[in-house]
């Protein structure tokens, strides 16, 4: 049993227990969830460094050998979405803290820790479940703790928004369970890399509706048109901290769910063309929605299910360069929304909403503010020495090169949703940013000069700005992160590596 | 083979999944509560199918030494706690709204509404 492998889904667990209890001392409660994110980020750098080269680490729990035992395994896709995960879960979570601290937020300390621990022990499990049954139970411990989540500081809107999102997410649990079961009836084992072999002997139009049913449980929770209509509608209405935390991590989960199934899986049935068409038209469908909101939250939301596109294209595209530029598109966006959920959570408290109709002249009354969403906006829309454009070129690339109509057709749509994300960044930009301030916003800034900057105050500006900074850094390492994406995209193609290590035992 | 489920069990899988869905496409938040349930149930039963000798007992053995895969079962007891769990936790949420509304019906999309009245963008008012 390789310990390192277990830290990411033991430690915060761990910390979830400690935690719990601590209801009268949030100081502490809060370093314990600091500190158990932190030993969370440095396994996963870890497990990055060992990675690198392309390996695959397995553990088998219990020391039952391969089929029988329940596997752990990571290879390089899982380190690095484990790594980028516990980053942003750890900068939200300071957020968090400091906006605790100033108190500013009507959520309950002592039910967020614990929870929000056990959801980063989901997330964790997700990616490094070597079985499909583990793989539903990550979702569900990731899932249970969201239900609960969106629920903090419950008002009316909250409550009928996250009684849609739990319908939502179990009728696509209770889906998958489906799958398992059939997938379990059809070859007679639940282990990824097992199923992985015997499904080889399958009968082909049975295993592209297996294919094609996992598309749809994943598909649900990723939001791909036409299943998105949920995601606007409950994470605009969650608190700032929540909605960050979901728009960036919850939607990945599951994109990274659709990538393990259908390259180790389904790689001998050609979905491409299904998925292809499902990318163009999230992209196309998501931003046009998010033309026509008022609430700079909604708009996120729409902006983010029509992102989701590009990564569908990447895995649609087929080659190991369209693999490893959704890979890097899925890093780029899971930090991209990270931040800008945040800076629209520091809009928040600063005019006491988002909704466009009521903010003008943000860009006089804080600067700072309008620097913290330029930056990771005009990455959203992929403008050059950004990581968005980064990722984008990496895709539309490898869509060149692979060549056909269907291909060329979704550059086409990427590139247009492109130009309209720019649109509608604008829209927030001349009528939120620019202009006169109104008078309340006049008031808002002189009523904050005179108190100060509290501890808590630059805690959430200084976390928010941490998110931006990882946004640029990513597109100065763009190169190395190009590389360990290859490296992924090989592997998870090359399909040998996982299925080897994780039945032979691999070099653990 | 002996032990092998029945037909009745298969058509009884497609009854809950059809009446579940159709369930849950109502208005009343309850009958999707009760949606849920069913679907949960069909998911169930479906994993208990997967086993060709389900009638038999796990672990002791028919009379030819035959046993029942004890695997489905724990799968199966496993997906039982977790839509148990998120099923109580949809009535209190439906009990929430009930108290707050005073009905349980899912209303219209305000925002919808409003972007489909929309003759002409706001701006140029």
């Amino acid at each position: 049993m390789n310990l390192l492998l277990a830290v990411p889904f033991l430690v915060p667990l761990l910390g979830a227990a400690l935690t719990l209890p601590m209801r009268r001392a949030p100081r502490t409660q809060q370093v314990v969830s600091a500190l158990t994110l932190a030993i969370v980020v440095a396994a996963a750098a870890a497990l990055v460094r060992r990675t690198a080269d392309g390996d695959v680490i397995t553990s088998q729990a219990g020391g039952w050998p391969a089929p029988l035992g329940i596997t752990i395994a990571v290879d390089p896709l899982s380190a690095l979405l484990l790594l980028v995960s516990s980053v942003v879960l750890l900068v939200v979570l300071l957020y968090a803290i400091g906006q605790d601290i100033a108190g500013l937020s009507r959520a309950m300390p002592m039910v967020f820790h614990p929870i929000y621990l056990v959801l980063t022990a989901g997330v964790c499990l997700s990616f490094i479940a070597g079985d499909l049954f583990n793989l539903f139970v990550g979702f569900e411990i990731m899932l249970t703790a969201s239900y609960a989540l969106i629920t903090q500081a419950p008002t009316r809107a909250r409550v009928r928004a996250s009684m849609i999102y739990t319908m939502v997410s179990l009728t696509s649990s209770i889906l998958f369970l489906t799958g398992i079961a059939l997938v379990y009836a059809l070859t007679g084992t639940v282990n990824l890399a097992d199923i992985a072999v015997k499904l080889g002997d399958a009968p082909p139009p049975l295993r592209m509706v297996l294919a094609l049913l996992f598309l749809v449980v994943f598909g649900i929770k990723a939001a791909i048109v036409p299943m998105h209509f949920w995601l606007p509608d409950s994470y605009p209405v969650a608190i700032t901290r929540i909605s960050a935390i979901f728009a960036a991590l919850l939607t990945k989960v599951a994109v990274y769910a659709i990538i393990r199934t259908q390259t180790l899986l389904f790689s001998r049935d050609d979905v491409s063309g299904v998925l292809l068409w499902m990318a163009i038209a999230t992209m196309i469908v998501g931003i046009l929605g998010a033309l026509v909101q008022d609430d700079i939250n909604r708009i996120m939301s729409f902006a983010l299910v029509s992102h989701i596109g590009f990564m569908l294209f990447g895995l649609g595209v087929g080659t190991v360069a369209g693999l490893a530029g959704a890979i890097v598109y899925l890093v780029h966006h899971i930090v991209v929304q990270a931040s800008l959920f945040l800076v629209n959570g520091l809009i928040r408290q600063f005019v006491g909403h988002t909704s466009l109709r009521a903010i003008r002249g943000l860009m006089a009354v804080s600067p700072v503010l309008a620097l913290l969403f330029f930056l990771p906006a005009m990455s959203l829309a992929g403008l050059p020495p950004m990581s968005g454009f980064v990722a984008k070129a990496a895709l539309f690339t490898a869509g060149a090169d692979a060549g056909g109509w269907l291909l060329y057709t979704g550059i086409a749509a990427g590139v247009a949703t492109s130009l309209l994300t720019l649109m509608a960044i604008f829209r927030i930009w001349v009528r939120g940013f620019w202009g006169e301030p109104l008078e309340d916003m006049i008031e808002a800034r002189d009523q904050l000069r005179s108190q100060g900057m509290s501890g808590g105050r630059l805690l959430m500006t200084s976390s928010t700005a941490a998110m931006v900074a990882i946004g640029l850094a990513l597109a100065a390492a763009a190169g190395p992160l190009t590389d360990f994406a290859f490296t992924a995209a090989e592997d998870l193609l090359g399909g040998g590596a996982y299925i080897e290590s994780v039945l032979t035992g691999g070099e653990s | 083979m002996s032990g092998a489920p029945s037909l009745l069990l298969v058509l009884a899988v497609g009854v809950l999944y059809s009446c579940g869905f159709y369930l849950m496409l109502q208005r009343s938040l309850m009958r999707a509560v009760f949606g849920i349930l069913l679907l949960g149930h069909a998911a169930n039963v479906s994993l208990m199918l997967t086993d060709r000798a389900i009638t038999l007992p796990p672990l002791l053995g028919g009379p030819e030494g035959v046993l029942s895969d004890p695997l489905p079962q724990a799968m199966a007891l496993t997906a039982i706690v977790i839509t148990f769990g998120v099923t109580t936790f949809l009535l209190a949420l439906a009990y929430r709204v009930w108290l707050g509304d005073g009905n349980d019906e899912v209303p219209d999309d305000l925002e919808d509404r409003r972007i489909g009245r929309l003759q002409e963008p706001e701006d140029s008012a």
